[in-house]
């Protein structure tokens, strides 16, 4: 079905994708939970930043990242004299620029659901004698669940679609940087290449269709029953 | 064990403010807006009055000049208007989560015997969203004492139901004002339940 180059590109796509995800949940989390709840000076400029990767053209976000990444940015520079390591045209590099540019969307998406979860409910948890913490981990959290979902398949298709900043930031090399959207760009460079940019247009599609699927199925099962999407 | 309590706090518009002592079941009683539902979460902790104190028996759970002990340390079983059963759990989680939570010397209630006093075995099962407003208020009242509560507050018990409904939940509260002893802070506009519940009258507004 595949052709090595081809499943080559999925497992890399598929790799910088999830681990987009699974990066920026967290983060992406604490700043919702901040932005929903808390008040604080410089909130609106929080709010600004969270979302300047959703507004900027995304070659200045590549360019922002290689500023900070380069060998002589600040972040570059540490990641290289302590760790000996540079994510400059790897794969790693390509997984910071899809979290950058999902961050948003999933900061969105959190958001909405932790604003959604209803407050009435905590304050009865506390009644019944749990402490600030155990009341977010056994009902703010669960009940947000359907939104940690919603913004999961959100930033993972937001991941896999990048194209911009991630070659902007790591360049397009084959195997290392090289997920199905640069691939489909490179195969359209080439004389004859139609054949190509077809199959990998349909992975992605199939891709993409799967992600939606299976978040619908996760997120019913989260309900269990209660409507949420 | 007894109340006393005396708090103030302006609350949007309205200057809240209650001042009682006293046990058994107290009635706070008076007209939609005057504030009864503030005096309620000022005695949980949910509300931080602007000054005065809430006693129950020994304890002082807030003074303005220096105490102010955290909702989950009050012991007090808070069942609420809108009953606030958690969505994601069905109703035994519901009812064992301050059950679980209670120190074990604490849980004067049996789980057994709640399920029965309340009539809520066959709903155990059941998710919050399936049940009427009448069951959903009993599996409230009954999450509330499992918790190991020196006190209950009941905001409003009887609203939204019909008067079969209405009536269980009466015998509830009596069966749980006489047999278990537990002093109750009552909130109602309705003059029946006064004069059918009441062992002392707070009016406020």
């Amino acid at each position: 079905m595949l052709s090595p180059a081809e499943l080559e590109i999925l497992l890399l796509t598929l790799k910088v994708g999830i681990t987009a995800v699974l990066v920026t949940l967290p983060v992406a989390f604490a700043f919702a939970w901040l932005l929903a709840r808390a008040s604080f000076p410089g909130k609106v400029l929080l709010d600004g930043l969270v979302h300047l990767p959703l507004v900027l053209p995304p070659v200045v976000t590549g360019w922002l990242l290689l500023l900070a990444f380069g060998r002589n940015g600040p972040v570059g520079a540490w990641l290289e004299g302590w760790f000996g390591m540079t994510v400059m045209f790897r794969w790693t590099g390509a997984a910071i620029a899809a979290a950058v540019m999902a961050l948003p969307l999933m900061v969105r998406a959190l958001r909405l659901s932790i604003e959604n979860v209803d407050r009435g409910l905590e304050s009865a948890a506390r009644t019944l004698g749990a402490s600030r913490s155990r009341v977010f981990l056994s009902v703010t959290l669960p009940l947000s669940l359907p939104g940690v979902l919603v913004a999961s398949v959100l930033g993972f298709a937001r991941s896999i679609g990048e194209f911009g900043a991630t070659i902007t930031f790591v360049s397009n090399v084959p195997g290392q940087t090289q997920t199905l959207p640069l691939a489909i760009y490179s195969a359209l460079q080439l004389p004859g290449g139609e054949g190509q940019v077809l199959r990998l247009a349909a992975i992605a599609i199939v891709l993409s269709l799967a992600a939606l699927v299976i978040s619908e199925i996760l997120a019913r099962r989260a309900a269990r029953g209660r409507h949420v999407l | 064990m007894s109340f006393d309590v005396d708090v103030t706090r302006r609350v949007g518009e309205t200057q809240v403010s209650a001042c009682f002592s006293g046990s058994g079941l107290v009635v706070l009683f008076g007209p939609s807006g005057a504030g009864k539902t503030s005096v309620l979460n000022m005695v949980a902790g949910l509300l931080a009055p602007e000054r005065g104190h809430v006693r129950i028996g020994a304890e002082t759970l807030f003074d303005a000049a220096a105490i102010n002990v955290p909702p989950e340390r009050r012991r007090l079983g808070y069942v609420f208007q809108e009953s606030r059963l958690f969505p994601h759990l069905r109703v035994r989680e519901n009812l064992l989560y301050g059950h679980r939570l209670a120190r074990p010397e604490h849980r004067w209630m049996d789980y057994d015997d709640t399920v029965r006093l309340l009539d809520i075995a066959h709903l155990l099962d059941r998710w919050p969203k399936g049940l009427s407003g009448g069951e959903a208020r009993r599996v409230a009242i009954g999450r509330a004492l499992l918790s190991g509560p020196r006190a209950l507050l009941l905001d409003e018990p009887l609203s939204f139901l019909d008067r079969a409904r209405r009536e269980e939940v009466l015998h509830v509260v009596e069966r749980i004002r006489d047999t278990l002893k537990l002093p109750i802070l009552y909130v109602t506009h309705d003059e029946r339940e006064v004069e059918r519940l009441a062992t002392q009258i707070i009016e406020i507004g």
